[in-house]
Formats: C-alpha cells, structure tokens, sequence
C-alpha cells in the first residue's frame, strides 16, 4: 500500500451464483486524485464500488480506506470514516422535499441545524439544483434526479467522493457542468468516478483505471488511456464509449 | 403568517385541549368510551412509530400489549404491589421483551419479519394460557377497587379514569411527535422511504429499527400496563392475535405516519361498530363495507389524506 493513498484495493475477488465476477482486483487511489474507472459494460464496476463501500462482502482481498482496514467493516461505518456512495440506479427519498434529501446526507455530520442547512444550500447551489429546494424529490426530472443524486453525495462532505455514472441522463449542458464541479473538487475531495462518457474521462479525470471482464486490463493517465491498443479492443465489441 | 412547525405544533395542541374538555360535556356512556379509546390510540401510537414512520410491519404487537397489562396486574394481584410501581414493572416487562424480540426478528426483513413476529406474539398468548393458574387463562382476572389506588385516587372512578387515560395519551402523544420532529424520527422516516440509500448515508439502519421496536413496544406496554389498571380486568384475549391486528387496522385507517391519526382510526372503527352493532346484528358486515370503502378512496387513511390534501405540514 502506498504511503498517500487513501483508498487500497489488494486481491479483490467475488463471485455470484458460482460466477466470478471479479477476480484478483488491486488498485490505489491516492489522496486528492480524481480516478476514473472504466470498461464495457458488465466490466464489475459497479461490483467493484459495491465492494469499497461495504455494499457487497469480497470472497478474498482486502479493502483499506484513511490508514484503516475496513474489509469487514458494514457499508454505514465505512460512510462514517468518510466514504461518500452516489448509486448508478437513482436512489434518492422520492415522496420527502429536495431539502431534506440533501440534509439527511449533512446531519450525520453536522449536529446544528444551521449548519445543515448552510450544507444543504452548498451542494444544492453547486449542482444547481437551488430553485429545487422545495420540491418533492420524485417530481424532479431524471436529469435533476441525478444531480440531486450528486448533492447528496457532496453534502456528505467525503474524504472519497464515488459517483456510478454520474453523468447518465444528463443534458449537454448538465455535463458540461459537471465537469467543471469536478474540477472545483479536485484536491479537496478524492474521487472515484465511473463513467462511460469519454469526453467527462478525459477532461476530468488525473488517472484512468480500466476494467474488463472482471479484471484490471490497463492504468493509466487519459492520453495514454486513449491511445492503448488494448483498451480499444476491449471497447470494440458492444462497446458504447464515446471516444 | 405562522410558520409550519408552529402551526404542526397548535393542531396537536388543540387536539389534547379538545380531548381535554370533552370530559365535561360527554354523557356517561361516551365518556367512558372516550377513556378506553384513548388508552387503545395510546397502544397505536406505539404501533404507528415502527409500523407507519420506519415502515416495519409488526403481527405480533399484542405481546407488547400484553406483557404491559400482565406485568401490571400480575404484579398487584400475585405480589400486591402498589399502583405506581405496578405500572413501571408492566413497562420494564414490555421493555425487555421488545429488546429480546427485537434483536430477533430484526435478522429476518418483509415477509419474514412479520412471521417471526406473529410467531412470538402467538407463544406469548400460549404462555399466559399455559400460566393459567395465575393468569386464570381465557377467563382472565379481576383487579378489586380498593387495588387500583393511585396517589388517594381511586382509578375506577370515572373522572379519574377519564384524567388517566388523557394523561397517557398526552404523554404518547407529545412523545410520538416529538420523536417524528427529532433527528432521529427523520431517520426513521427515511429509512421507511429508501432503507438501502438511508445506509449508504451512513446510518446504521438496524440499530435505528431495534431501538424504535424497544419504543414502540414501551409504550404499547405503557398502554397495556394502563389499561389493566383503569378497567381492572386482565384477560388473555388481549394477548390474541386480533390485538395484533387492531393497531394496524386503526392504523391505516387513521393514517399510517401521522401523529393523530391512530387517534382518529380508532374512533372511526369504535363507533364505526358500536353505531351499526345497535342496528344490525350484520355488524361486522356493515363496518367491512365501510373499511372497504375507506381503503378504495381514502388509501392513505383519513389524516393522510387531509396531510395530502389539505394540511401539507401536519406532522
Ligand atoms: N447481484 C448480482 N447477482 C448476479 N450477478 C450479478 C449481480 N450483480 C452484478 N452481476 C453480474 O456481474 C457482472 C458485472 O456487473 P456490474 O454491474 O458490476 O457491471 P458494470 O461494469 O457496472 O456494468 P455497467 O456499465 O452496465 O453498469 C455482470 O455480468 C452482471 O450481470
Ligand atoms: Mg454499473
């Protein structure tokens, strides 16, 4: 394990129904790094995620986050030590006001309410997502549902920032946005982005790790990402990069 | 202009005012129903925090019931204790028995959940049967008068039961609304909205429901230890199934997470049955068209609907 690193990934091994479907997972995302990870689709990324963040138990590896091996931790306390999760398929509280959505992420952390609420205005604004506030989450567009997704991730102020797809659904400009929030949050916050949008790859990420069939095939800055003969081939057949 | 928690506030507030000084209109009759109707929507408050804020379905909340009105009143008729410590004694019991149910039931989710709940309430029914000799069984017993003394007062006198019953919802009230207002109730309402995204924030969900069941099942057994204590009877048919069915069906149809809405369920299904049982002997006909009724166009209950409708801030 790296000296910086924030988050270790060693041997990371799962299977399902019998299926590998990772197998031998190592990677490090240093501290104030914004970490793309990649790969066509059923790749295990979201698997992968889900194993960081104590969503799902690996067969073998070991995961250590902020100096802490957190293998067996439960998903809650690995959030606690400063793991902030956004879901591929939207999960947000879709009956409760935009509001509370983001102040359930802030008040694990923030015990006064004037607080919170400066919180939730922080990451509402940075999403913009502001003119929201009140609004019932569920009648959001898909789009606002994604960021309101983001904000909540924000709100929970992480050491790691892991967002799945962040940017599916989103309009042009929506993206356009994103990429300059992320470029806001670098080196405040360590990110962990999944992304299929390639242009958001290269633009925002400082490291690119590619993932295909359960494996780590390449590491690598963008440009060299790009240019990999290998990663071309494994997006060729069904690939849906944008590259 | 008040603002929303204010006016959250004053409703509730008029609703126990109003409980209040109905005692000094009420006839005879519906005064003493009044009594027994608060301290049965006491039991529903208790139910309504797990069932209609954390969104876990009980089938088995009559042992908390229970085990309040056999604590107490085992406790006056085998040891002889005294009012006051007769209802901290129901309380513990139903304290403890939530904790151990509780830390059970909760390895199992949906389905199962309510299984395992149902399954326990049913052993607890089959204990106070198998207990017969103390617990007289189906018969049940009868706590004297001179028993039931709190303070000088005696607890079967009508204003008295009437203050009591009041006091205890007050307290139920004020408690359930607290709560629902509080961190804590917030979480529970989010658990019940998205439990897996309510994790992923970084709450420990399981530890949030096993100390709402020990609350919810507290105050039904505050509710339960009360009940013995006002009407003096103590009988196993409290310990049955349907009084596990009672507080949902109040429940849902006073408006399942609304404060007052247990309240307002079970009056609706008391009256809804003393009403048409003075009619008709088809009773239970006549209330199963009405509850069928209410399901189709009130599915929210009736104070969900008036939140939805009407009372956007009502807690
Ligand atoms: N709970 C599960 N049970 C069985 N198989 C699963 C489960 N979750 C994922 N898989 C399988 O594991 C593989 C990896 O899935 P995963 O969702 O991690 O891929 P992904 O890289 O995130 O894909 P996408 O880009 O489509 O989101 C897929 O083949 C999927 O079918
Ligand atoms: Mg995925």
């Amino acid at each position: 394990m790296a000296v910086l690193s924030l988050l270790s990934a060693q041997g990371l091994s799962i299977k399902f129904n019998g299926l590998s479907v990772l197998s031998d997972v190592s990677f490090d995302v240093p501290k104030g790094q914004v970490r793309a990870l990649i790969g066509p689709n059923g790749a295990g990324k979201t698997t992968l995620v889900g194993l960081l963040s104590g969503r799902l138990l690996p067969s073998s590896g070991t995961v250590h986050f902020d100096g802490q091996n957190v293998t067996n931790w439960p998903s809650h306390k690995r959030i606690v030590q400063g793991m902030g999760y956004t879901f591929q398929i939207t999960s947000i509280f879709e009956t409760l006001r935009v509001h509370e959505n983001v102040a359930l992420a802030a008040r694990r952390h923030q015990m006064r309410d004037t607080l919170v609420n400066e919180v939730v205005e922080w990451a509402l604004v940075r999403v913009g997502l502001a003119e929201y506030v009140n609004d019932i989450a569920g009648d959001l567009s898909y789009g606002h549902q994604r960021l309101l997704e983001i904000a909540m991730g924000l709100a929970q102020q992480p050491k790691l920032l892991i967002l799945d797809e962040p940017t599916q659904g989103l309009t042009e400009s929506d993206i356009e946005a994103f990429k300059a929030l992320i470029d806001d949050l670098r080196g405040e916050v360590t990110v962990l982005l999944i992304e299929h949008n390639m242009d958001v790859v290269m633009q925002a990420a400082d490291f690119v790790t590619v993932l295909e069939s359960g494996q780590v095939l390449f590491e690598g800055v963008p440009s060299d990402v790009k240019a990999s003969a290998l990663v071309r081939a494994a997006y060729l057949g069904g690939a849906n990069a944008k590259a | 202009m008040m603002s929303d928690s204010k006016k959250d506030c004053f409703a509730h507030g008029g609703v126990l005012l109003f409980l209040f000084a109905l005692q000094f209109f009420l006839p005879a009759y519906h005064h003493g129903n009044m009594a027994r109707i608060m301290v049965l929507a006491s039991y529903a408050i208790g139910y309504n925090l797990l069932f209609g804020y954390t969104g876990l379905l009980s089938l088995g909340h009559a042992i908390f019931f229970a085990a309040g009105l056999y604590g107490s009143g085992l406790a006056i008729s085998q040891f002889g204790f005294s009012v006051g410590v007769a209802l901290v004694i129901g309380v513990a019991a139903g304290c403890v028995l939530s904790a151990v149910i509780g830390a059970l039931a909760l390895r199992t989710e949906g389905v199962a959940f309510m299984i395992v709940t149902l399954m326990f309430a049913q052993a607890g029914y089959l204990t106070v049967l198998y207990f017969g000799e103390f617990t007289r069984g189906d018969e049940g017993f009868v706590l004297a008068h001179a028993d039931r003394v709190l303070w000088g007062v005696s607890l079967s006198d009508q204003t008295s039961k009437y203050f009591s019953a009041f006091s205890l919802f007050c307290v139920s009230l004020i408690m359930c609304l607290a709560l629902v207002r509080s961190r804590f109730g917030k979480v529970l309402i989010a658990i019940r909205e998205n439990e897996e995204r309510t994790q992923m924030l970084g709450y420990n969900v399981v530890w949030y429901k096993f100390c709402t069941i020990i609350l919810s099942g507290s105050i039904s057994a505050l509710a339960g230890a009360t009940y013995a204590l006002l009407f003096g009877y103590v009988g196993a048919s409290f310990a049955s199934v349907e009084y596990s069915i009672y507080p949902l069906l109040w429940v849902l149809l006073g408006g399942a997470g609304t404060v007052i809405g247990p309240l307002v369920g079970m009056i609706f299904m008391f009256y809804l049955i003393d009403l048409s049982s003075g009619v008709t002997t088809a009773y239970m006909l006549v209330a199963g068209v009405v509850l069928v009724f209410l399901a189709v166009f009130a599915p929210q209950g009736v104070m969900g609907e008036v939140r939805s409708r009407i009372w956007k801030w009502l807690s």
